[in-house]
């Protein structure tokens, strides 16, 4: 079990250049040690902060120095202390050394495994590396790292720097201590296995910890057979994997309260019943798989389809070269696979080096078919492209991607957009501001950090649901917490770049026009979607005609609540109070969902208000009142809820008793629903 | 997005996604096949594939027979009849001359089609002669007109439908291309003259009238006769025809088995633009991957077909249980329950929707950012117009600038950051190879890629390929160059032998057909002198001259295992492995003797104790 447990150190920067990305860190942290607790138990974390006022570590005591660096936890199995130390992070005061705190690190790693967990042993160090470290007592600083990174190969270290990089202006001495400190980090992938990433933004921060450890497992080991003659020994591996939301399990509340060691599972039972005849119940033994053929269901015994089953051998053969051009992005089928030599064959090396450089040069792709485990029954066709390595100490590697058979294409016909009619086309004016658009809307400026390069970027909705997670350990009835600030820069446009390009986007904004299709409304569809269609026949196809000469149906983007109230007050069917009712409430909801900013919600309160009236003198209190909670509700949950503030600053209330009849809200529960908002918040 | 305003606040678990598999009985095609059935037809004249003389009328039976086959797995809800014309018995609704409509009990005349009525057809030669019998039905001196009942025979056979929901067609197979060249004077005009006036009148309620004309090898078929007046050719379409029809014989009896899809949109989502600007997509699924269809559970003595019936029991009480609708994760030694609602709420990070965050040059899309296959999207003005033309503004931007756009997917199941990648029609050869719009590529995130490239970073770094290396590589590519290879050239050998099993037990055919394996390399091509020639340079390149003695290295491994195996033959000698047996004594051993037997016995060493010994057993026989 414990077998792949790992043993790991965070040390940790707190000092004052730190402190704006500190939530960030613990956040990644915390959820680091949650996902420990929840995949991997046994695995031990000890956690190093360092630029503190104090200083609390063994080397202090033992032989001095090291200054300013507190072991806040000493290494241990994970636990539930574990998260909540690290989500209380000291802030510190003094600039801290990160060398200091490298070297406690390693002394602690040592101390508590010794030579046990080879290879497992980690440090993971998250620093801006914004001041100097002190001279060493001997030798130069370059010197004290190549010794330090000796030690940790010695002893089967890695070492993972994440340097967070704000983008504040700084001047050029500081400069000169990162470009010093940069080149110091780096010095240490030349002995040991160690990364460093650097990170500009709170949102890459959250992505740039790998959070959840998983030990690689080869798909494939064996030859890539160029020909018959010539063949490559490969390993494959997985390159890309979901990481997939946890499967809960089924909870059950029978168990008495006393019971102790209930285990509240639910279990699953199927019976296999006769359709025609559900008294009689078949033992899963029994059972034959059928297949359709026309009407019919063939019934095959898995003998049967054993013994005629396409088998291929085991077996990765090459099929040919291709241009790159000739596979579209599109046609990649799966998650990524990932070849390389293997690692204790130099030839093999050379091999797939030479290739995958060909390959790059001449652009070209190798076309392969696949057959990974003996009894496998299928075959896999897809694509190799070549990776070359900037790195000596990586060796060359090609990605692999599975391709579509010809029955997996589907080939529906689309119209030419070159022969659609001129209204339909944009105009030169339009094309260029769809260009400007296109190029200012920029998220991977030059010389600067990519946005959102999926390296980087953190799943939000495990985050979120790991936040949850904890925070229902310690209270069970909390409420799913919100997204965070640098999570929403994943789910919406960053506020940042918009304001950059905000000319740009009023300028794309104002060439074009968008109207709802006249002849087929959104809320007519809706409303009339089981009724005849009869009820289309004397519409005007002209938006903005006169509401006194045509019978409005339907309620228009720019005389919402005129043609509300000339709907509601038709008389020609008793239904029109309902159905007008019903399509005001699709539009305030189409208004406030796709709000931006809210720009939106001045028109929402219009039709609101127009609604509320409407109600009132209808008698339908209940239908906007319901309507009402609904909206707050929903824009609760989707993070609207600056709709439910504006909704309370502009005084909208429910319908109460006094005003229609058949309300249940009291005159002084009129406000409650946004007074009931404000203390849980 | 398509929503209901209650469905507002309804969870929708259920991805739409998954339903794409199970087809829908949208659109259909009612197909009639009209067969020359005259004594002509029977002539034998033509070569047929093993070099000796067919008939005309077994290469028209024997392509129906190979579509019908292909038909009933690609489009099992189409319908069809087969209807023979020039025959001696008569069988049709109308009660017409000359006309035998081939069925089988059961069925109606048009209909879908059924195992027993492919079987029946493909002997239908055997009996013909006796049960159906061939005779020319336009003879001098009679007023019957045998083409003419057949394709009225047809018409009314495909009365049954709407023209708008189905595709009705008929095929005609006939090698007299002057069906009254026997007929003389004003007999004849009037007999072209109603002939014609009822396939119009056919075209006219919908139906389309195909042509697939049987030549003999010295006498092309002219089509200008007669036949080009009934299906309406002329100009060049006529001159083409004879070419185009035949290849649409090579397609009938080449068809691949591949279920066909109607088009259907997936789902309608709104895409929101920066500033505001809020436009509707269509998405669709263009490449799935193919699964030979949904198993239905049969009863296997009855073979009648079975529901599943789930039931959930208390594991702690054994009571059923209703409904659970609270999930658990253990976590720091305590159940965390939450509510599917709660879960659903952690799901909604975003309100729907594909918004859209930015543009990226297409160089940041690198090859492993890829997780499932990609989702198409197109405009539509369905419900808000004006949505068209932003969308080709931006696509063709895109394209121009080689950039992609970034955008945030809030489905339901899993809301994901995405590519939009903008796609250029591409047209080849009249058919539409790639349609105009954007793919949507749904992109990993970080815990989601695996840096497995450092796994076996060496500190003492990795050797390097020499440039002489690379250019013996850049030679063996550039000899071994496929080069129209097209993506989905192949067909999935699994999927075709699943499909020829079903049909084989389905016909009862003693005989499995025969699946071609399209996916192995081309050994031939490999082994020519050029190729044969580049390989070996970079072979020696690489390798060296000595590379077998390599390749025995490797072979250690197995050396070793025979090692293994002989230490274990002489272990397991220790023991009377008979006498444990019969005394049940088997159960003493531990189980590295117990391995010692298996191992020596060249069997499988997993399992647990038990496992173990009743291997043993089954292995001695006992």
């Amino acid at each position: 079990m414990a077998r792949n447990k790992e043993g790991l150190v965070l040390l940790i920067d707190v000092s004052p250049s730190m402190h704006s990305v500190l939530p960030e860190i613990q956040k990644v942290c915390s959820l680091l040690i949650q996902k420990k607790l929840v995949y991997s138990k046994y695995d031990e974390v000890g956690v190093v902060v360092f630029g503190t006022k104090d200083t609390k570590n063994d080397l202090t005591a033992e032989v001095g120095g090291y200054e300013h660096v507190t072991v806040l936890q000493p290494i241990k199995v994970v636990d539930g202390d574990l998260v909540d130390v690290v989500q209380q992070l000291p802030r510190g005061t003094v600039p801290g050394d990160f060398m200091d705190a490298i070297v406690v690190g390693m002394d602690l790693l040592i101390k508590k495994f010794q030579e046990t967990i080879k290879g497992k042993k980690r440090i993971c160090l998250i620093t801006n590396a914004m001041y100097p470290i002190k001279d060493p007592y001997e030798g130069t600083k370059e010197d004290q790292v190549l010794t330090l990174a000796e030690q940790m190969a010695v002893h089967g270290m890695k070492i993972d720097c994440i340097i967070y990089r704000g983008n504040q202006k700084r001047d050029p001495h500081e400069n000169n201590v990162i470009e010093k400190n940069d080149m110091l980090l780096s010095i240490f992938s030349k002995k040991t296995k160690a990364k460093a990433v650097h990170v500009e933004s709170s949102t890459s921060l959250l992505g740039a910890l790998r959070t959840r450890n998983v030990t690689p497992v080869t798909t494939y080991r064996g030859d890539l057979e160029i020909s018959s003659t010539f063949k490559i020994k490969v390993w494959v591996y997985k390159k890309t994997s979901e990481e997939r939301f946890p499967t809960l399990k089924k909870y059950s509340d029978n168990a008495p309260s006393t019971d102790k060691f209930a285990t509240h599972e639910i279990k699953l039972d199927y019976e296999y019943k006769i359709v025609q005849d559900p008294s009689k119940v078949v033992p899963p033994e029994q059972r034959i798989k059928g297949y359709r053929y026309g009407p019919q269901v063939i019934p095959i015994s898995s003998a049967e389809l054993d013994a005629v089953k396409f088998r291929p051998e085991k077996s990765v053969k090459l099929l040919g070269f291709t241009n790159a051009s000739n596979i579209m992005r599109h046609y990649y089928m799966k998650d990524v696979n990932i070849f390389i030599a293997d690692p204790g064959n130099k030839k093999a090396i050379l091999a797939v080096s030479a290739l995958v450089r060909a390959m790059k040069e001449m652009n070209k792709v190798a076309i392969l078919r696949c057959v990974w485990r003996q009894g496998q029954s299928n075959v896999v066709i897809g694509v190799l492209t070549p990776n070359v390595s900037d790195n000596n100490n990586i060796a060359d590697s090609f990605y692999f991607n599975v391709l579509p058979f010809a029955e997996d294409v589907r080939e529906f016909q689309f119209p030419s957009f070159s022969s659609l009619p001129v209204s339909l086309q944009p105009s030169p004016e339009q094309q260029e501001a769809a260009d400007k658009l296109v190029m200012m809307l920029d998220l991977a400026p030059a010389g600067k950090e990519e946005f959102l390069r999926p390296e980087f970027t953190p799943n939000p909705v495990l985050e979120r649901f790991y936040h949850h997670l904890e925070l229902k350990s310690k209270h069970p009835d909390t409420a799913v917490p919100p997204l965070d600030e640098s999570l929403k820069r994943i789910t919406e446009p960053d506020p940042e770049v918009i304001s950059k390009t905000k000319l740009v986007i009023d300028d794309f904004r104002r060439h074009f026009e968008l109207k709802e299709n006249p002849k087929l409304k959104k809320s007519t569809r809706r409303l009339l979607k089981d009724k005849s269609s009869g009820s289309y026949e004397n519409q005007s196809t002209d938006l903005i005609a006169s509401t006194s000469e045509v019978k409005v149906e339907t309620l228009g983007d720019l005389t919402t609540v005129s043609d509300f109230e000339a709907m509601i007050s038709r008389r020609d069917s008793p239904e029109w109070v309902s159905k007008a009712i019903f399509a005001m409430k699709n539009k305030i909801f189409d208004l406030v969902e796709n709000s931006f900013e809210g720009d939106n919600y001045p028109k929402a309160l219009e039709c609101l208000i127009a609604l509320r009236k409407a109600c009132v003198v209808e008698q339908e209190p209940k239908q906007f009142n319901n309507f009402l909670s609904h909206v707050c509700r929903f824009c609760k949950e989707t993070n609207l809820s600056s709709f439910c503030e504006f909704l309370a600053s502009k005084d909208v209330t429910f319908i109460t008793k006094t005003e229609a009849e058949d309300s249940e809200i009291e005159e002084k529960d009129a406000r409650s629903l946004f007074v009931k908002a404000e203390p849980s918040s | 997005m398509d929503m209901d305003p209650d469905d507002v606040f309804r969870d929708d678990e259920d991805d739409p996604e998954n339903d794409l598999l199970q087809d829908r009985q949208s659109s259909k095609e009612l197909v009639v096949f009209l067969v020359d059935a005259s004594p002509k037809m029977f002539n034998i004249t033509c070569p047929g594939e093993d070099q000796e003389n067919t008939s005309h009328f077994h290469v028209a039976v024997s392509c129906i027979a190979q579509s019908l086959k292909v038909q009933i797995i690609n489009r099992p809800y189409d319908e069809i009849a087969i209807c023979f014309f020039n025959t001696r018995e008569k069988k049709n609704l109308q009660d017409l001359n000359g006309v035998y409509v081939f069925n089988v009990a059961e069925r109606e005349y048009l209909d879908s089609l059924t195992a027993r009525f492919i079987k029946e057809f493909d002997r239908v030669e055997e009996s013909f002669s006796k049960v159906i019998g061939s005779q020319y039905g336009i003879v001098p001196g009679s007023r019957d007109n045998s083409l003419y009942n057949a394709i009225w025979v047809a018409q009314a056979l495909l009365r049954k439908g709407s023209a708008k929901t189905a595709d009705k067609r008929i095929l005609l197979l006939t090698n007299e291309d002057d069906p009254f060249g026997s007929i003389k004077g004003v007999t004849k005009l009037d007999m072209t003259r109603t002939t014609l006036q009822r396939a119009k009148d056919a075209q006219d309620l919908g139906i389309a009238i195909e042509l697939l004309p049987l030549s003999r090898p010295n006498e092309e078929f002219n089509v200008s006769l007669f036949y080009a007046d009934l299906i309406g050719l002329d100009g060049d379409e006529l001159a083409q025809f004879m070419p185009l029809a035949g290849e649409r014989f090579e397609d009938m009896n080449k068809q691949l088995r591949k279920r066909m899809f109607k088009k259907r949109r997936v789902r309608r989502i709104s895409f929101m633009i920066p500033g505001g600007l809020s436009i509707e997509l269509n998405t669709y699924a263009l490449i799935r991957p193919s699964v030979p269809g949904k198993v239905t559970w049969l009863d296997s003595v009855t073979n009648l077909p079975l529901k599943a019936e789930r039931s959930l029991i208390c594991a702690d009480t054994g009571a059923i249980v209703k409904e659970a609708n609270k999930r658990f994760q253990t976590y720091k030694n305590k159940d965390i329950t939450f509510t599917t609602d709660e879960l659903s709420e952690i799901k909604r990070v975003s309100t729907g929707n594909l918004r859209l965050l930015g543009f990226k040059p297409l160089s940041c899309l690198k090859d492993y950012h890829n997780l499932k296959p990609s989702l198409f999207v197109c405009p539509s003005d369905e419900e808000v117009m004006g949505s068209t033309c932003i969308f080709i503004a931006l696509y063709r931007s895109m394209i121009r600038l080689k950039r992609f756009a970034v955008a945030f997917y809030g489905s339901s199941s899993r809301p994901q950051l995405v590519a939009l990648v903008a796609q250029e029609e591409i047209i080849d050869g009249g058919g539409q190879i790639e349609p105009p719009g954007m793919h949507i590529i749904y992109l990993p995130y970080s815990d989601d890629i695996r840096p497995i490239e450092e796994l076996h970073a060496d500190t003492s770094g990795v050797p390097l390929a020499t440039d002489d290396q690379i250019q013996k590589a850049a030679a063996l590519v550039k000899r071994v160059d496929l080069k129209d290879f097209s993506v989905c050239q192949f067909s999935n050998p699994a999927l075709q032998s699943h499909y020829a099993l079903v049909q084989a037990m389905a016909l009862d055919e003693d005989e499995m057909p025969e699946i071609t394996d399209e996916t192995l390399p081309d050994e031939e091509g490999m082994a020519r002198p050029g190729i044969a020639k580049a390989l070996e340079e970079f072979k020696i390149c690489v390798y060296g001259e000595n590379y077998e003695e390599e390749d025995e290295k490797a072979n250690n491994v197995g050396k070793k295992r025979k090692q293994i195996t002989e230490e274990a033959v002489n272990k397991a000698a220790y023991y009377d492995w008979g006498k444990l047996a019969d005394d049940g004594k088997l159960k003493d051993l531990t189980v590295q003797e117990l391995k010692t037997y298996l191992t020596a016995n060249k069997l499988t060493v997993a399992g647990k104790k038990e496992v173990l010994i009743n291997r043993i057993l089954t292995h001695m026989g006992k």
